[in-house]
């Protein structure tokens, strides 16, 4: 067994040579030092899976046994229901699905534009420019706001009688759009709030990706003749495919938790339900609303299971996709 | 789509490509980033713009565009707001935000130490846990850890947001990447023929030299926890005990929209991490950037 020697000397060795320290103590040091080395890599990274059994294990097992039963706080006992949840949630719960819907829909408004304007941004951030620096900040500020404070001011500017934007579409001549009353109106809203604070951010992770790119390549692609914008989809999308599946895979995690923006976008109580007819509630809005407003605990536990297994879904179908797209044609 | 004219225009047609032209701005380049630093911007600006105004002002048409006089009053109110206790938020948010942060940085680095460069049996299974521990969503284990807070009294008390969160998947990895290549394997090999314990080791030689990349983790930290949003709104239900966004949430779910107020408080809660961008800003993006490329 070689375990954990990382000593030049394996320290059984140190015992059969002659030293001039007294035997007895000798021996405690070496096998002090074999305790060390053999034990000290576990300890070191134990803290992270203490608190990670506690708070990260123990609720996702405990989930998966709550959706099997009717726990309520009003309900005195609790009795197994096997997969009642699950079906119920699926086959006749419009509003679940209505949230599901919603989620799908503000994620492909949201990160379709987001990703595609990152990486224009990128490739311009790639160029031989004065005042790189100053760009570079000034595109990551967003990064410093929090969803909460984006929600607020975003809120605002899509006010219905105030509001900047439909000032601006008067100005155009259009009339003024209730950006919280229909469907198409509050995912362009939320979903422009989501592509404000993350343009710049995957714009950077591009721009690093793009900076690893051979320069080689393009002078060589320009010398016969191929352009710019040939250049952009036939060297840089291709070599940036790691780099685009990751940040797809990303966004689709963080884009199907969707909450705080359509949260906050109604201003008042009740924002859980996501606009009057539910028309922004995303699938984290209406977990929240089972758990503490209907208190069906063994429902939302069905809902939370569901939702993870639709981030995995949604994660293969779009890592997939991403290799397909961004792939050398 | 009008944003595709941000793709580079053709060059003009000629024999010589010298490196340099091909590498250089149109002015196609500067106008998308012109438009991206304004689009990015602007809404800082409105923030200034709006919390410097009164109420009628703010609700005015055609919306103000320039500061006005407003701004200490409309401070003055929210601090003063007691449904919001944005005061008693601010200071929580120092205290969580920090909290997590040193945590993280000091248990990221000596697990990421103990990944990188010590040999130990099950280490890759190890790792594996918790590569998938970072792709699993809050929400999948919401229910069960409100539960968990309620029995342990916990709910609307600072440890329900801080002790979950004490060591990051995420802080771990970062920290081995670095170490791996920032710390030499003859390095720790010397230091134990010279009798070093492995904690020596670690205090002595690895995190001097993990130095660089903690304080990009600590950074990218305070301001992840700083802009927490989802679980502090689980479990701290109660105003009088809230976080700084939690505060915002509050001042939000008024009867009565007090736009200027919420916007002095918008103003409050992004003024930190403003200017720790502002000092650190170079810092945070080469972390940004360079964990793009290792992963």
């Amino acid at each position: 067994m070689s375990l954990d020697l990382d000593t030049a000397v394996p320290p059984g060795r140190h015992t059969h040579r002659a030293g001039h320290e007294p035997a007895p103590r000798r021996a405690r040091r070496t096998s002090l030092t074999r305790l060390d080395l053999r034990y000290s890599p576990y300890l070191y990274v134990l803290p992270f899976f203490v608190l990670f059994a506690i708070f990260g294990a123990y609720p996702i097992v405990y989930t998966a046994w709550i959706a099997l039963t009717d726990r309520s706080p009003m309900n005195a006992t609790i009795s197994f229901v096997g997969p009642d949840n699950f079906v119920e949630l699926i086959t006749n719960d419009p509003q679940f699905w209505n949230a599901v819907y919603n989620t799908l829909g503000m994620f492909v408004f949201a990160t379709v534009p987001q990703l595609l304007l990152a990486l224009l941004l990128a490739n311009a951030l790639n160029r031989r420019i004065p005042g790189l620096t100053f760009f570079r900040m000034a595109i990551a500020m967003p990064i410093i706001t929090s969803t909460a404070v984006v929600a607020l001011v975003f809120s605002v500017i899509y006010g219905r009688d105030f509001g900047l934007v439909n000032w601006g579409l008067d100005l155009l001549g259009v009339g003024p759009v209730d950006w919280r009353a229909s469907r198409l109106a509050s995912w362009f809203a939320i979903s422009t709030m989501v592509d404000w604070r993350w343009v710049g951010y995957n714009a950077l992770i591009y721009l690093a990706a793009m900076q690893s790119i051979s320069k080689d390549m393009y002078e060589a692609a320009s010398l016969d003749g191929a352009s710019r914008t040939r250049q952009f989809w036939s060297i840089t999308i291709p070599q940036l495919r790691p780099t685009i599946i990751f940040t797809v895979i990303i966004s689709t995690i963080g884009g199907l938790q969707l909450f705080t923006e359509p949260l906050l976008f109604t201003s008042g109580s009740g924002g859980l339900s996501g606009g009057t007819e539910g028309q922004f509630q995303t699938i984290t809005m209406y977990l929240l609303d089972v758990m503490n407003n209907r208190f069906r605990w063994g429902y939302a536990g069905a809902v939370s299971l569901v939702l993870f297994i639709l981030i995995a879904l949604f994660s293969l179908i779009n890592y997939l996709l991403a290799r397909r797209i961004s792939s050398d044609r | 789509m009008t944003t595709t004219t941000l793709a580079p225009v053709p060059p003009a047609p000629q024999s010589r490509h010298s490196s340099e032209r091909l590498w250089k701005g149109t002015p196609l380049t500067w106008f998308g980033l012109v438009l991206g630093v304004i689009l990015s911007l602007f809404p800082f600006y409105w923030m200034i713009v709006v919390a410097s105004r009164s109420n009628d002002a703010a609700n005015a048409w055609p919306p103000p565009f320039l500061p006005g006089g407003n701004l200490g009053e409309n401070i003055g109110r929210v601090l003063s707001n007691t449904d919001a206790n944005i005061v008693k938020g601010l200071l929580n948010s120092v205290l969580v935000s920090g909290t997590i942060t040193v945590a993280t940085v000091f248990f990221g680095s000596l697990a990421g130490f103990a990944f990188a460069k010590l040999r130990f049996r099950g280490k890759n299974a190890l790792l594996l846990i918790i590569l998938a521990s970072m792709m699993v969503p809050i929400q999948l284990g919401v229910l069960p850890l409100y539960l968990l807070m309620a029995k342990l009294e916990w709910l609307n008390t600072m440890p329900s947001v801080i002790v979950p969160f004490l060591i990051s998947g995420f802080g771990i990895f970062m920290m081995r990447q670095y170490a791996e290549q920032a710390v030499p394997d003859e390095l720790i090999e010397a230091a134990r023929v010279d009798g070093c314990s492995t904690w020596r080791i670690y205090w002595h030689v690895v995190a001097p030299a993990l130095r660089p990349a903690a304080a990009v983790l600590g950074l990218l930290t305070f301001m992840e926890q700083w802009n927490q949003f989802f679980w502090p709104f689980v479990v701290l239900a109660d105003p009088a005990n809230p976080t700084v966004q939690i505060s915002l949430r509050t001042l939000n779910s008024a009867y009565f929209a007090d736009t200027s107020q919420i916007f002095a408080g918008t103003l409050i809660a992004t003024l930190p991490l403003f200017v720790v961008f502002v000092l650190f800003g170079r810092q945070i993006i080469g972390g940004i950037m360079e964990g793009a490329v290792k992963s």
